[in-house]
């Protein structure tokens, strides 16, 4: 299945992008297995992921856990804690 | 009720009269958030804030729905900006609007708390060693916890 990822702020400068399509197996069913999957790219995903504390995702820009579910065409984002107000 | 992302300054004076024509609104509270020349003993010359748009519309909007539903409000109003902001510059604006102080005053602070823990907003500060992005603090976590069990 593809979906789109986006990154945010530190992460999305340690990745070195803002947005990707990635093309992933169907068995990637959940954030956590997403995350894993990036990390097993190795760099800079890995650094990137290693280097941010605690790291939240959104599903369809909704704050997601890591048991979150995944579809085929869904945008996971992954970012720090926010810093807003 | 309405949400605004922005990167103009807003006026104050004029959203608040907007919202307090309507003849049934006894207590106006508003709160707005500025931009300090410190943070964690640096000196702050910027900071520029980066969003999610479209999440940051929808977490605003789903903020503003629930003190709704959780206090008597006539009217609220959230006004976020986002770019490039200097110490002085307004960052935030939350004005509730009811027939009483107590609903207005608790729905202004649940907003807060709630926005800084759940909207898509970062801030990135330029400081003389250099740029950095701005930690969330364990307290804004601890402020909004104290809500869910009230």
């Amino acid at each position: 299945m593809k979906l789109q990822v986006r990154y945010f702020a530190a992460l999305r400068e340690r990745v070195g992008r803002a947005e990707e399509t990635v093309d992933i197996p169907d068995s990637i069913a959940t954030v956590s297995d997403l995350r894993r999957a990036l990390i097993a790219r190795g760099e800079p995903w890995s650094g990137a992921f290693a280097e941010t504390r605690r790291v939240r995702a959104a599903v369809d820009q909704a704050m997601a856990g890591d048991d979150a579910p995944l579809r085929d065409g869904v945008e996971v984002a992954f970012f720090p804690p926010v810093t807003g107000g | 009720m309405a949400v605004r992302v922005q990167l103009e300054e807003f006026d104050v004076g004029a959203e608040i009269a907007k919202l307090r024509a309507d003849p049934r609104v006894g207590a106006v509270a508003s709160f707005i958030g500025v931009v300090r020349d410190v943070n964690d003993d640096a000196a702050i010359a910027s900071m520029t804030l980066e969003h999610y748009p479209g999440m940051t519309e929808r977490s605003l909007e789903a903020i503003v729905e629930q003190a709704r539903s959780r206090w008597n409000v006539y009217d609220i109003l959230v006004i976020h900006r986002i770019g490039e902001l200097r110490p002085t510059d307004p960052i935030v604006l939350v004005i509730v609007t009811s027939a009483h102080r107590g609903d207005a005053f608790a729905a202004c602070q649940f907003m807060m708390d709630y926005l800084k823990t759940d909207a898509p907003f970062w801030k990135k500060e330029a400081t003389p060693e250099g740029a950095r992005w701005v930690e969330a603090r364990d307290s804004d976590d601890t402020a909004r916890k104290r809500w869910e069990s009230e």
